[in-house]
């Protein structure tokens, strides 16, 4: 890094502008990340904290299978027969508007109905569990953080369900909304969606049988998706998915272009102490390891700081919009900025190949 | 000691020829020249431009392979080896100094001489003090620090003969050393690479089109297309 580093503090103007662009894409890049982190817990926490392994929903139905599935919970005694089924039990899921009683508060909530004491009933991070009182729900810590409370008393618009709050259970939500869980019958009645006594048949719904193993052949007539699968049913999440995808895309891209373009400039900007280089007898390699060296730690400085800025960002975001789906994580985060490392290393590459083609001669006076 | 083992340690071009092109476009830039530098003299290459003064210092300083003819850098024959060779003779055997000093502009001037042996792998402290001995011999210590657009164009060409020091040549080739200086400060670099040459028994060609810069050299010799006389 003989040269490369001289380069680097004698042109410092060229690569901090240079450096500053890659370091901009790298904070967008950690933001993004945490965006998409943020939406799909937003999305489908609910889902993914289930502990069913499968849903069989109802067969025949074209998408949005969380709205539009409806089946009898009494298949689930039949599931529970089908072998390697564990545990089979009737779930609901409908969203809902509610208003709290005592202070008039709107809040739109997912209403995941199941049976107090089935292997999907949650276990209460404070108060009391499913089924300890009539029509009494758990909430997510998210209507916690929006001021609900133990004790208050939210009613369903429309069918005019009261569901007193007995209990509450970690941050989970579904369609970008709170979940909370209701006992089954509860959760029937809402679901009927009007005021007074349902009839016989609003008692025969649930949107899907929730199993506990891998269903073989043999359960009854239905469509089966594993937990995991389950996430492209709810509303959005698909179109949320390819949308933060293609942009994440296009930004690398950019920045691809971005770092390969810069190389190329000054590739050409160098042509002559390359050549230079090559008449006093430095070979390709010595000056693409030099060269690549060079691009390594402008990347990876600037990827650093970029990261730096974003996290501090993310982490500002958080404290100040509580509500804004944004997420600290990680994993993704590194894997993203490694990505934006690999790639403006291959699109220097492209530019770095025209190294290995300076002819030394333009070193002699009567060639230039 | 016979004249055949001197030149076994300087410079020796056996009826070389270059051209480039083929057929209607044959441009021949040397012709059949033979030229023998021993270690320690100074020749003077004169001649107009396009007379095929640069090729000559290509041929000889292992740019560019002769299209006929043998060439010999200190003891080794160039015809046939590999650019990887021909890369190695360059940073070993052979020194350069260019039209004005050809400096890279993000290094002092102690820098320029330190790439040499970086080139080879590693700058030792042996070369450091070798990089700070050449700068004194042309007179530059005080100026090691500076980069080149902070040298005038005669303290860099002082820094580029220095460099082409650097490796103790075998051979030591200058390309139009005066071209971008005044008659005082080119009579004093010539001056000095004669001086140095001798010092360091370097067998050493200057091609230029200066007849003025002349009387420093050993030997002088006059080319003129593609020929010399």
């Amino acid at each position: 890094m003989f040269l490369a580093l001289r380069d680097l503090r004698f042109a410092r103007g060229r690569f901090a502008l240079m450096g500053t662009v890659v370091g901009l894409i790298a904070v967008l890049a950690v933001l993004l990340t945490g965006l998409a982190t943020g939406l799909v817990n937003d999305n489908v926490s609910g889902l993914r904290s289930l502990p069913a392994t499968h849903l069989a929903f109802q067969p025949g139905v074209d998408g949005n299978l969380f709205s539009r599935s409806t089946v009898d919970p009494a298949l689930a005694q039949e599931w529970a027969k089908v072998p390697d089924i564990r545990a089979a039990t009737p779930y609901g899921n409908t969203l809902a508007h509610a208003k709290e009683e005592r202070s008039g508060k709107d809040v739109d909530v997912a209403v995941f109905g199941v049976e107090p004491g089935s292997f999907m009933a949650p276990e209460p991070l404070t108060g009391d569990p499913l089924g300890s009182r009539e029509d009494g729900v758990l909430i997510s810590r998210k209507l916690v953080d929006e001021g609900l409370k133990i004790g208050d008393t939210l009613v369903v618009e429309r069918s005019e369900v009261r569901l007193p709050v007995i209990g509450t259970i970690g941050d989970v939500s579904y369609g970008h909304v709170a979940v909370v869980y209701a006992p089954l019958k509860t959760w029937q009645r809402i679901h009927y969606g009007l005021p007074g006594e349902p009839p016989e048949e609003a008692f025969k719904a649930a949107t899907a049988i929730a199993l506990d193993g891998e269903p073989g052949a043999g359960g009854p007539e239905a469509e089966v998706l594993s937990r995991e699968d389950s996430y492209g049913q709810s509303p959005g999440y698909s179109a949320e998915q390819a949308t933060m995808q293609m942009i994440q895309f296009f930004l690398y891209v950019i920045s691809m272009f971005v770092v390969g373009a810069f190389f190329v400039v000054w590739t050409i900007q160098r042509r002559d102490e390359i050549a230079l280089v090559r008449a006093l007898g430095g070979s390709a390699g010595y000056l693409l390891r030099d060269a690549i060296a060079q691009v390594l730690v402008v990347l990876v400085s600037a990827t650093a700081v970029g990261t730096a800025v974003g996290a501090g960002m993310i982490a500002l975001l958080r404290r100040a919009a509580p509500g804004m789906p944004i997420a600290w994580a990680p994993g993704p985060i590194i894997t993203a900025m490694a990505l934006l490392v690999v790639l403006g290393v291959l699109g220097a590459l492209a530019a770095l190949r025209r190294i290995t083609s300076v002819d030394p001669l333009l070193a002699l006076g009567g060639n230039r | 000691m016979t004249a055949a083992t001197a030149t076994a340690t300087g410079l020796a071009l056996e009826q070389v020829t270059l051209e480039y092109g083929t057929g209607e476009t044959l441009v021949t830039a040397l012709d059949e020249v033979t030229l023998t530098v021993e270690p320690g003299e100074f020749v003077a290459v004169v001649g107009p431009s396009g007379s095929g003064k640069s090729s000559l210092l290509a041929v000889a300083g292992a740019l560019i392979h002769p299209t006929r003819g043998r060439v010999r850098i200190a003891d080794v024959t160039v015809s046939g080896a590999k650019a990887a060779e021909l890369a190695k003779l360059r940073r070993t055997r052979i020194g350069y100094v260019f039209q004005s000093g050809n400096l890279l502009a993000s290094l002092t001037a102690r820098d320029q001489l330190l790439l040499v042996p970086h080139l080879s792998g590693r700058i030792t402290a042996e070369d450091r003090a070798r990089a700070d001995e050449l700068l004194e011999a042309v007179g530059l210590t005080a100026k090691a620090d500076r980069r080149p657009h902070e040298l005038s164009g005669g303290e860099r060409q002082r820094v580029g003969l220095a460099r082409a020091l650097m490796n103790r040549p075998a051979v030591l080739l200058a390309d139009e050393p005066t071209a971008a200086l005044d008659r005082r400060r080119a009579r004093e670099i010539v001056a000095l690479l004669a001086a140095q040459a001798h010092e360091r028994k370097a067998a050493t060609v200057m091609v230029t089109h200066d007849t003025d810069l002349l009387e420093a050299a050993d030997r002088v010799v006059h080319m003129r297309d593609g020929k010399l006389s």
